[in-house]
């Protein structure tokens, strides 16, 4: 400790969480939150910590696992992204009426954009719906400097408290000082409190009333009001007397805050713009919204992606930002847009932006199983309708095998809604398809396959089971047997929870073989449409994740490639519906050609191409 | 000295590694760092860039500033367009990419099979050369380094790959040397 060093913006609050004590932390991954847990546990490890730290099955469950070391009296924290919050709502907003005893930080990424999230929904909208404080960073060392402050605010007011960084907050670095980890904690004390920890309604109110007034208190706590950045500088160039109030102010929090301060130095305005930094967005201080309305001719705010401190500004007859049109409503608030809506703001022209160019589209890796999968599906569904999920395996869109992704979980329970509306308008042919990877499956899955089988639905379950929660950095599921300290579990497996959810027909198969595994979704085709002992079918495709294994092995394994013989048309059938990155096409009428840096000599588009050209090399007489 | 560099290549190319040797050599030469990276989906396979801000370090002495937005001369961790000093290509759909970050007297430094620009390299040929295909990023900040566009020198890079360790050190100090080398032959060309 002590020395400067470069930290993720997720590292830096990992060490602002260590630093003030925490000692129980858990968290779901999703990007852009993953990297806190996955820096937490490097921390212990390498630091011998006691702390609890856990990948939770769920967010709810990680929330509820925390706030319960916090009822105890001890430091916790709880990491997820936006659309984590979602699943955790329940317990969130009913710990506010409770509230904890040992400081409680829920840390919650928001990603405008969106960069890797189904929505752009602002985690401090969330916030003042729960009635709870929120923190806006705007770098990642402001997120590790106040995490520390933050839980003396929590503690002070026995209230959970959300710090919401961005993507632009969690996967920037900055260069800082960590301090030195806080080790020593208190025992754990539980107070026995049934009228609090298990409230009835009747107490709810009186819960809900003392919530309302601490948030009074907090909105004046002087620690966190908001901040005149430039004011010092404005004093020194005589442009500014509080006496007198100003023409222009703007008022900024989080990422928008950083790309306004940057831009206002290069416009030559920070010696003449005022501009606040809000800490704070809620609940935003009373006595400061009615001063800044008092003394400034238009006030611009600057934030990302609800209008939240906007709404609270009372008279909105002065106050530019969302609300008024003057910011976009939707998107990430990038540098060159804010610099724009400042200029305009300054009566400076604007500079003219031209859209960047389309990239190239994401896909899954050379030798990934899901793609086997899919194209197994394909073969066996057609014009089925394919339900699908979070996770890497969204990317089988390019495909043209997921045709839905809605949420978590969800993959069962649409397929079922599509299963019953089917049904119902007595076409019974129309096939349906699940598929879902294993980490999103333990998350979310299980209760909308109970309820499935419980409703009777007939339709076939893929579960693609990589052994790992891939697309946010290969964590580990509850199938590991193992937690994340080594200690030996019950593993837990997709096949007894698919039997245990009342599935009678589950089978396993390796996506890589492509005949065997065509011929369990025959068999779980035949299951659902079979009139009298048939049912719900769940097959399990079990193939490790490449990179995981690359990963965990530190190296790819030397792969041989199959080869293209002269019987390729150059049809483009296997970049149409296989799509694998190490098959290059030359256009029409050209053999294509595999790129063997690429390769993984998973050897499945031998069994892909129509016309039998791709070929294993024979093997050389002896 | 302030430098604005945006690095940019395709999933896997290695662009975050790239991004965090020039970032840890800024730090080590004294310089102040503002990092963006690209993680999650876009990195199967998709367009990946990483910004780099480099700026001279604010030494305040109340430690309360380190957290302050008033002090640092930069303090977003994003580059506007039109504004980075250097372009690292590792892919020449790079440059269409974003190329559009780049001020109109930047330096563009791009890894092309066939080099046909004076600041291109065939970084994957070279890579391999010294026994590793991937190494073609570090050839190429090698590359630039040695070429004079970068606000660091080989050496200085050299020696953090040097403190870094690990099993891949080796190969990395060969690729930058063999960047280096590309730079060099060129001058005597
Ligand atoms: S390998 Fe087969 S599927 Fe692919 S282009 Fe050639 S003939 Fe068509
Ligand atoms: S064997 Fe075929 S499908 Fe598998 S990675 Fe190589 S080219 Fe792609």
């Amino acid at each position: 400790m002590g020395a400067r060093t470069i930290l993720l913006g997720n590292e830096a609050i990992a060490h602002g969480l260590l630093e003030a004590g925490c000692t129980m932390a858990t968290s779901y991954p999703g990007t852009p939150a993953s990297e806190i847990m996955s820096a937490l546990m490097q921390l212990k490890r390498r630091h011998n910590l006691s702390c609890h730290l856990e990948w939770s099955v769920n967010e709810k469950v990680a929330v509820e696992t925390a706030l319960a070391n916090s009822y105890a009296g001890r430091r916790s924290a709880a990491a997820m992204k936006q659309v984590g919050l979602n699943v955790a709502a329940d317990p969130v907003m009913s710990a506010a009426y409770t509230g904890v005893k040992g400081g409680f930080l829920l840390i919650v990424a928001d990603d405008p954009g969106p960069h890797s999230s189904q929505t752009e929904q602002d985690t401090r909208q969330f916030a003042m719906f729960a009635k709870l404080p929120v923190l806006d960073p705007a770098q990642p060392a402001q997120a590790r400097a106040w995490i520390a402050p933050a839980y003396e605010l929590s503690e002070a007011y026995e209230i959970p408290v959300i710090l919401r960084p961005t993507t632009r907050v969690c996967h920037a670095r900055q260069d800082m000082t960590p301090k030195a980890f806080q080790t020593a904690a208190p025992q754990p004390v539980f107070e026995k409190d049934p009228a609090r920890w298990a409230a009835t309604p009747k107490f709810r109110y009186l819960l809900h009333k003392r919530l309302n007034e601490k948030l009074d208190k907090i909105a004046d706590d002087p620690r966190w009001q908001p901040q005149m950045l430039n004011r010092k500088i404005l004093d020194e160039a005589g442009q500014w007397k509080t006496a007198d109030g100003f023409d222009k102010v703007i008022v900024a929090s989080g990422a928008a805050c950083a790309h306004a301060v940057e831009i206002l130095r290069d416009l030559n305005l920070w010696t003449r713009l005022p501009i606040f930094q809000v800490p704070m967005p809620y609940p935003l201080s009373e006595r400061f919204c009615t001063e800044l309305l008092e003394k400034a001719g238009t006030i611009l705010v600057l934030e990302e992606t609800q209008p939240v401190i906007e709404g609270q500004l009372r008279d909105r007859a002065k106050v530019l930002g969302r609300l008024s049109g003057h910011v976009p409503r939707e998107g990430e608030l990038l540098p060159e847009i804010v610099e724009n809506i400042i200029r305009r703001f300054a009566g400076l022209p604007e500079v003219s932006l031209s859209p960047p160019a389309a990239g190239r589209r994401p896909t899954l890796c050379a030798g990934c199983g899901h793609r086997a999968a899919f194209f197994a599906i394909r073969k066996v569904f057609p014009k089925g309708i394919y339900a699908s999920d979070i996770g890497c395996y969204t990317l089988g869109l390019n495909l043209g095998a997921v045709d839905t992704v809605l949420c978590m979980g969800a993959s069962i329970s649409q397929a079922a809604g599509f299963h019953h509306a089917f049904r119902a308008a007595g076409q019974n042919s129309r096939p349906v398809v699940a598929t879902i990877g294993d980490s999103t499956f333990y998350h979310a899955g299980i209760p909308a396959l109970i309820n499935a089988v419980a409703q009777g639905c007939r339709f076939p379950v893929v579960i693609l089971d990589n052994g790992t929660t891939a697309m946010t950095g290969h964590q580990p599921t509850p199938a590991a047997g193992m937690t994340t300290n080594g200690t030996p579990v019950p593993a837990v497996t997709l096949e007894n929870l698919a039997a245990a959810c009342g599935v009678t027909h589950v089978s396993v198969g390796d996506p890589y073989d492509v005949p065997g595994f065509t011929a369990l979704l025959k068999a779980a085709k035949d299951h659902c449409r079979d009139e009298e002992n048939g049912g719900m079918a769940v097959v399990i495709a079990r193939r490790p994740c490449l990179m995981d294994q690359a990963r965990r092995e530190a190296r790819r394994s030397p792969a041989h490639a199959p080869t293209i013989t002269e019987k390729c048309e150059g049809c483009g059938f296997c970049l149409k519906f296989f799509e694998c990155p190490a098959l290059v096409f030359h256009g029409e009428k050209e053999a294509v050609t595999i790129d063997e840096t690429l390769c993984a000599g998973c050897g499945v588009c031998v069994h892909v191409c129509p016309h039998d050209a791709i070929q294993w090399p024979s093997v050389s007489p002896a | 000295m302030e430098q604005q560099i945006a690095v940019s290549g395709l999933g896997g190319q290695g662009v975050l590694f790239v991004t965090k040797l020039l970032a840890e050599t800024a730090l080590r030469t004294g310089f102040s760092v503002l990092v963006s990276e690209t993680h999650g989906m876009a990195q199967r396979g998709g367009n990946v860039v990483s910004h780099l801000k480099v700026f001279p370090r604010h030494d305040s002495k109340e430690e309360a500033a380190e957290d302050s937005l008033s002090m640092q001369p930069m303090t977003s961790p994003l580059i506007r367009p039109g504004r980075a000093d250097v372009l690292l290509a590792l892919h020449e759909e790079a440059l269409a990419a974003h190329g559009f970050l780049v001020k109109p007297e930047g330096a563009v430094f791009c890894n092309r099979s066939d080099p046909k620009g004076p600041t291109d390299v065939d970084a994957v040929a070279r890579a391999k050369a010294v026994g590793s295909a991937v190494a073609a990023n570090v050839v190429l900040l090698g590359y630039a380094a040695a070429r004079g566009g970068l606000f660091c020198t080989v050496d200085e890079l050299r020696a953090v790959l040097q403190q870094w360790g690990g099993s891949r050190m080796e190969v990395s100090l060969s690729a930058l040397d063999a960047g280096a080398r590309a730079a060099r032959e060129e001058k005597t060309a």
